[in-house]
This record gives structure tokens, C-alpha cells and sequence, in this order.
């Protein structure tokens, strides 16, 4: 990955430094190794900063929708996964196209923090990678980690090392290994329960919620200018946890919301801070929709109508086609 | 949380609220009601321009401020005032109830139903069986919002 | 709240939501109205009475209470804060193992060292108690079949003490400090070009805020439904855009000026008001649970108000 981070940093200094670009948003360092941000770069000189490692999972699709209504081009460096995400929010005409330089960056799967400190390492003060193995440094000793171990849930269901869309592309294609992994595993499981055990699983999951909207705010599918739960005209404008049927609303309203447009980049459940499943949600549309209106998957083109934008006169009638235990 | 179960209450007054297609559902009420054909009153209408008006949340919503059930009524598929409206509504709708039903709701509080101007019997009949499914499913406490219930 | 056969976690330093939770819960009812006709009937909420222990509280968390303290303690005191807070007990555990993300010690905090009504420490199978308030000395005196007068015990306490201590040197933020002199520069610090360059990354989510402990502001509103209202109160967020809006709008329209808003109030603020007390414990949590990754170590950082210790 160092190779390609100087790959990226020579690119973006070109753009800089020719003008071509007015600035380049890809990931700068944080406090800790492992706490890379997402960042802009208006100047070569800020590009020292600028990293591309095991923990560079933030995808930076949605920063571009912001960026696109100035009247200035902006380069964006995206691995694979992201590159759907970009492609849905230009088919959505969130992002246009022409204002970005989209250049596609090879990604081996990103490392889940918390999946590493679950391994019983407390006080992690540096990670080396190394092929398949990381070298975790910690105050309290050294460890060796299996990469495969400590993948982000996202990249076990990783796409593939295709982009979407691009203009240019940086390195050689890699693989993200890691077992075999079915990402509809755990919603058919659910279906397969009978509703009052699936009423209490997301009961449990979902009583968890703090309403910090942060799966809403992080999602490149979300990008309505004001949302329904934040406008005070609106009565849903809810702001507390009040109960559970808030919470319901608010979790089925969104994924909701996002099917058929949801690429399954798996960003919402990335950052919930109290970890909740809430790709559960995203991928029981996504399921659904498979099944009833035939495979689909959002972002990979930028002109097809999505699944709930088009319809068939033959399609299953609603209620006739629910899957799972009644 | 919620208590899961739904408390057997001695007079049990449900609530329904049903989105009728302004074109051939609220039509077909009106038929109904001028062939004199009764369906319970407990069933509150609220008249949408085309099936395809009814947002997800709406119902959610209905869900969460005490509706028991909640029951769509659009024209024919094929038969859509606005050519295609009901057919978006029916792809919405299917995913909706497959939802609610994946969380662990009766998906039979959600009721699709297409009913033309011309069929006062076929509505009539369509609300009367969907009250007795309701009836029989008893209060809806798994998407209420118990506050103020107290 | 720990029921008969819930198992107790004793390992975690940081818990992913802070502890604000018990004396400041997320929401609250504070009044229920019904209209009858032509009267309005009120009821007032009861003041909690329960009382309470909270054991295993870090430093950290003890010392946020400590801030909550000088927000809803003050004139007019917040009386559902202060009923709950009373009726608590409070049992501080120390850490023993320090998180990367940790710099209480920034505050003047002893992670190893807690202040609350009693202390414990857990070395190996043994938990060393020490009573410091007399609330701490009655709850002591209640369970004080499960003690034993501990030989030497406060040699092996400091020596624990030491080792977090050590623990902490080796820790990434070991370094970081903030100077008192810079923080006090509100109008330059306002005034600071970096918050554009920080706050074009922030999603303007909730997470920092209500996983902060020391994060306290909130908005009161109505749920009605008929007849009936119930008057609640919530955490609110700077985060959002309606924070602060008003008959009148809103003084904070822009996410600069929101995201300017928390660390104004964390960093230069609440030190102005409350002789010099930073509005933050070092917990880290913002650390671990920030989408993007931003936090009050980058924000002073960029800011130029920090110091070498």
C-alpha cells in the first residue's frame, strides 16, 4: 500500500501544481495511526499529510456533492467500493460529473480497529503491515494478526477490484482475501425465525440507538438537502430515543429510503458508534429486490432506472411475496 | 421498551385508517355508501390523488400515532388514472410489507388492496374482511408510540 | 442498571457511551397535560428517589460529573440532576489498563487515583476498597462483611498507580496539554481561519456530543397526541442544524459555525465561566467513535493552543 500512496501523493501534486484540479480530497492522517480522516488538499504542500493505508475505510463519495456546486473541479481519489457509491449519487444528479476527476485507487480490504482490540489489545500504538499479517505494537506488548481476522464487515462483502467509474486508475489491481462470506447469511437466518423472535432481535438491536444520526449523515445515499427527521416543519423531526417505535420508524424510513439506491458500502454500520446491524436493514431491501425484480445492484451504472423507478405489469403482488416464517 | 404482546382488551375499538385512489377507491366507497352497503365505521378514509401518493412514511406514521391498520386502495393494475402510478405503489408497497415483516410485524396490519369506482360491493366487502382480520389481530402495539397513552 | 445474572464487565477501561446517561438520562418527562373541556389538568413528574450505586466508574467519568455539576447545580439548580446524583453512590475503579486513546492526565485527572465516595482498585483477583466520603463510609459499613483489612495493600495499590503512570508516558497523547494563556484568546480563536479547513470534513452527526460525558445541552419539546401532551427534555447536539433555533432564527446557520461552537465552548467558554475548568475529561471516546475523525486533540492542535509539557 506505501507504493501507492506515493503514487497518489505524486498525483495529486501533479493536478495541484498544473492547476488542473482546484483541490484533491483523499485521506490525511490522524492522531493515532489507525484514525485517518477524510480530508481536502488545496496545495502541494499540504500533501505531506496525505495517507492511503489499512485504514482508509471512509468512503469519500459524498464529499463531492458539496464540492460540485462550486464552479471548480475536484479530484477524488476512490477505491473500488466507492466508486459505486460516486456512480449512484451521479445518476441521482447529486454529483456532476464533469466537475470531478475521479481516480481509482486499489484497495487490499481496510482493517477494523475494533475488530483488532477485540482480539484483547488494549493500547495499540502502531500497526505494520505486512502481506497478510499486521504487527500490532501495543503499551503492553507485540502481536501478530491475521489481516483476513480483522477485515471491516464492508470489504468481506468487497465487489471486486472493478471500478464503477473513473478517468484514470493508480496501480495494479488487488485482492481483498478473507473465507468465503455470504452477505445475506444473517438476514436469512432472521427470516427463518418466527416474528416474535425477529420482533425481539431488532428490539435489542435497535433499543441501542442514540439518534446521532451519524449512519444518516456518513451515507452517500442520503443526500436529500434537508432530511425528513431534521426539519422542524415536519412532525418527525424526532431528536431523542424515545422509544422503540421511534426508533423503528426512523431505521425503517431510512434504509428505506436508500433502497434500490444503496450500493451496500456498508459505511452506516462502520461508524455506528453503538453498533448496531444496520446494514441488516439495507441488505434485506437489497435481497428483496434481487428476488422480486431480478439482481440488481445500485451504482453500477449511471444510467439504468433503479428498482423502485421502473416497474413490470407481471410484478408480484404486495403481501404475496414476503419471505420468511409467518 | 414495548411490551410485545397485545393486551386482550374487553371492547376492543380499532382503529383503521385506509388510503383510497381518489379515481376509483374513494370512488367506489362513494358507491358503496349510495347502494346503501355498510362497512364499519371504525375505517377512517383519507383520499390520496393516485395510490402511488402514499409515502411509506405515512403509513409508519399512521402505525405510530395508534392505527391498528392500515390498508391501500388504488385502482387496477392497468387501470391507473396516471397510467403507471400503481404500479410504483405496488413495488413499494411489496418491499414495505416485507419489511414489516422482517422486523417482526404482522404484515397483515398492511392490507394493498385495488378496488375500481365501479366495485361499491367488492369495497364494502374488502374493508368489512379487513376489520375482522384486524379484529382478530387484536391492538397493534409493536409500531405504536405508547406515549400519552397513559 | 445491573439485574440478578447480568454479567459485570470489569476489563473495559472506556465504555462506548458515557456515563452522563444516569444522572442526566437521554430523555426525560417532565410534564404530562390533558385538556378536559374547558380545564387543563398538570402533572408534575416525581423527582427520582431511587437510590442508586454506580460501581466501576472511571476517573475520567467521575470527573465529568464534577463539570455536569457546576451546569446543573448552579442557580436555578436542575432538581432532576440533583435528586438523581444524590441518591447515588458513587464507586470509582481505577484504570489499570489505559487505552491509546486516553489523556485524562491533560486534565489534571489520576485515572489511577479516583475521587468518588469510595475507591477500588483491582489488582490480579483482589479489589483493594478505600471509603472517601461518608456516603462511601455508610455504604461501607453496610457491606463490610465482604472485607478484609488488606496487609500492605497500599503498597500494592501504588504500585499499580505506577504502572499507569508508566502505561500512560508510552500512550500517543502522553505530550499533549493545553496552555491556559491561549485558550483564554476568545476573540482570536473565534476569529481563526482553521475552522473552515476543520469543520469541511465534519458530517454535523451527533456521535461527538452524545458520547461526550461532558456535553450537556438539551432541548425541551412536546409530544401530543389528542388531548394530551407530554413535555420531555433531550439531549440536544450543536451538530444539528436546528440547534439553537429560535422565534427569530438562527444564530448558528452554517456547519463552521456550529462545529466552531463545540470547541469554543469546550476549550474557551466553559473555562471563562468555571474558573478555568476545561469542558472535557480526556476520555477519548470522540476518538474512538468520531465517523471522520475529528477531535479536540486535532481541533487544539490546528488551533495553536496547546502546550509542551
Amino acid at each position: 500500500m506505501q507504493k501507492i500512496e506515493q503514487l497518489i501523493k505524486e498525483k495529486a501534486r501533479d493536478l495541484l501544481a498544473a492547476g488542473q484540479v482546484t483541490s484533491v480530497i483523499a485521506w490525511q492522517k490522524g492522531e493515532m495511526f489507525y484514525d485517518n480522516a477524510p480530508g481536502y488538499f488545496d496545495n502541494t504542500e499540504e500533501l505531506d499529510a496525505l495517507v492511503y493505508n489499512a485504514f482508509c475505510a471512509a468512503n469519500l463519495s459524498k464529499y463531492l456533492i458539496a464540492n460540485t456546486k462550486k464552479d471548480e473541479k475536484t479530484a477524488v481519489f476512490l477505491k473500488p467500493c466507492d466508486t459505486y457509491s460516486l456512480n449512484q449519487l451521479i445518476k441521482d444528479r447529486r454529483v456532476q460529473r464533469e466537475q470531478v476527476l475521479v481516480i481509482g485507487i486499489p484497495c487490499a480490504g481496510m482493517v477494523d480497529i475494533n475488530k483488532v482490540k477485540a482480539q484483547g489489545l488494549k493500547g495499540i500504538i502502531g500497526i505494520t503491515e505486512d502481506g497478510d499479517n499486521l504487527t500490532v505494537e501495543t503499551a503492553y506488548g507485540t502481536k501478530q494478526v491475521a489481516r483476513a481476522e480483522v477485515l471491516l464487515n464492508k470489504c468481506l462483502a468487497c465487489k471486486g477490484s472493478a471500478y464503477a467509474v473513473s478517468d484514470e486508475t493508480i496501480g495494479e489491481p488487488m485482492a481483498v482475501k478473507h473465507a468465503p462470506y455470504d452477505r445475506f447469511a444473517v438476514v436469512k437466518e432472521l427470516e427463518s425465525l418466527s416474528p416474535q423472535e425477529r420482533f425481539a432481535f431488532w428490539q435489542e438491536e435497535l433499543s441501542k440507538c442514540i439518534r446521532c444520526n451519524a449512519c444518516r449523515d456518513i451515507c452517500p445515499a442520503c443526500s436529500c438537502e434537508q432530511c425528513l427527521f431534521d426539519n422542524p416543519e415536519s412532525p418527525l423531526a424526532g431528536k431523542a430515543n424515545n422509544n422503540s417505535a421511534e426508533e423503528q420508524l426512523f431505521h425503517i424510513i431510512r434504509a428505506y429510503h436508500v433502497a434500490g439506491r444503496c450500493t451496500d458500502c456498508g459505511e452506516c454500520s462502520r461508524v455506528c458508534p453503538q453498533g448496531i446491524r444496520l446494514d441488516l436493514l439495507n441488505r434485506k431491501f437489497i435481497k428483496d429486490i434481487n428476488e422480486f425484480y431480478g439482481d440488481y445492484q445500485a451504482g453500477a451504472d449511471a444510467d439504468t432506472n433503479a428498482p423502485l423507478l421502473s416497474f413490470d405489469v407481471d410484478d408480484v403482488e404486495p403481501g404475496a411475496a414476503t419471505k420468511g416464517r409467518e | 421498551m414495548l411490551a410485545a404482546q397485545s393486551t386482550p382488551d374487553k371492547e376492543f375499538e380499532q382503529l383503521i385508517v385506509a388510503f383510497c385512489c381518489n379515481w376509483c377507491s374513494y370512488a367506489g366507497a362513494d358507491l358503496a355508501g349510495t347502494a346503501r352497503r355498510s362497512y364499519p365505521a371504525n375505517i377512517k378514509i383519507i383520499r390520496v390523488p393516485c395510490s402511488c401518493r402514499v409515502n411509506p412514511t405515512f403509513i409508519l406514521r399512521a402505525f405510530l400515532r395508534g392505527a391498528d391498520g392500515v390498508i391501500i386502495a388504488g385502482c387496477h393494475p392497468g387501470d391507473c388514472h396516471y397510467t403507471s402510478g400503481n404500479y410504483f405503489a405496488r413495488r413499494r408497497m411489496t418491499l414495505l410489507m416485507s419489511m414489516l415483516s422482517f422486523l417482526g410485524v404482522d404484515k397483515a396490519r398492511l392490507r394493498v388492496e385495488w378496488v375500481s369506482a365501479a366495485e361499491g360491493n367488492k369495497f364494502a366487502e374488502v374493508m368489512t374482511s379487513f376489520a375482522e382480520t384486524i379484529k382478530a389481530l387484536g391492538e397493534n402495539v409493536k409500531l405504536r408510540d405508547l406515549r400519552c397513552k397513559k | 442498571m445491573w439485574q440478578e445474572g447480568t454479567a459485570v464487565d470489569l476489563k473495559t477501561t472506556i465504555t462506548a457511551k458515557s456515563l452522563k446517561n444516569i444522572f442526566f438520562p437521554q430523555i426525560e418527562n417532565l410534564l404530562a397535560f390533558e385538556r378536559q373541556g374547558q380545564k387543563l389538568s398538570l402533572e408534575q413528574k416525581q423527582l427520582p428517589a431511587e437510590k442508586t450505586i454506580a460501581f466501576g466508574v472511571r476517573a475520567c467519568d467521575i470527573a465529568s460529573f464534577n463539570l455536569l455539576d457546576k451546569v446543573f447545580l448552579k442557580q436555578p439548580v436542575d432538581h432532576f440532576y440533583q435528586a438523581r446524583r444524590e441518591n447515588c453512590t458513587l464507586i470509582g475503579l481505577a484504570c489499570s489498563e489505559p487505552e491509546e486513546t486516553c489523556f485524562c492526565r491533560t486534565f489534571g485527572i489520576e485515572p489511577a487515583s479516583p475521587t468518588a465516595d469510595a475507591a477500588a482498585w483491582l489488582v490480579g483477583d483482589d479489589l483493594f476498597w478505600q471509603p472517601k466520603t461518608t456516603k462511601g463510609e455508610e455504604l461501607t459499613a453496610a457491606i463490610k462483611d465482604l472485607f478484609t483489612e488488606a496487609e500492605g495493600g497500599d503498597k500494592i495499590v501504588a504500585e499499580q498507580q505506577a504502572q499507569v503512570q508508566a502505561l500512560l508516558d508510552k500512550m500517543p497523547l502522553a505530550g499533549f496539554a493545553l496552555s491556559d494563556e491561549e485558550c483564554s484568546k476568545q476573540a482570536e480563536i473565534f476569529e481563526s481561519e482553521v475552522w473552515e479547513e476543520l469543520s469541511k470534513t465534519c458530517l454535523g452527526c451527533g456521535t461527538c456530543t452524545y458520547v461526550c460525558p461532558t456535553c450537556h445541552c438539551y432541548d425541551i419539546r412536546d409530544y401530543e397526541v389528542n388531548d394530551k401532551v407530554e413535555r420531555y427534555r433531550c439531549w440536544d447536539s450543536c451538530m444539528f442544524s436546528d440547534f439553537t433555533n429560535m422565534a427569530g432564527g438562527n444564530p448558528r446557520t452554517t456547519r463552521l459555525a456550529r462545529f466552531r461552537q463545540r470547541y469554543m465552548h469546550k476549550l474557551v467558554y466553559f473555562p471563562a465561566n468555571n474558573e478555568g475548568a476545561y469542558a472535557c475529561v480526556g476520555c477519548g471516546r470522540r476518538l474512538q467513535k468520531c465517523p471522520v475523525s475529528l477531535n479536540i486533540v486535532k481541533v487544539a492542535k490546528a488551533l495553536g493552543v496547546t502546550k509542551n509539557v
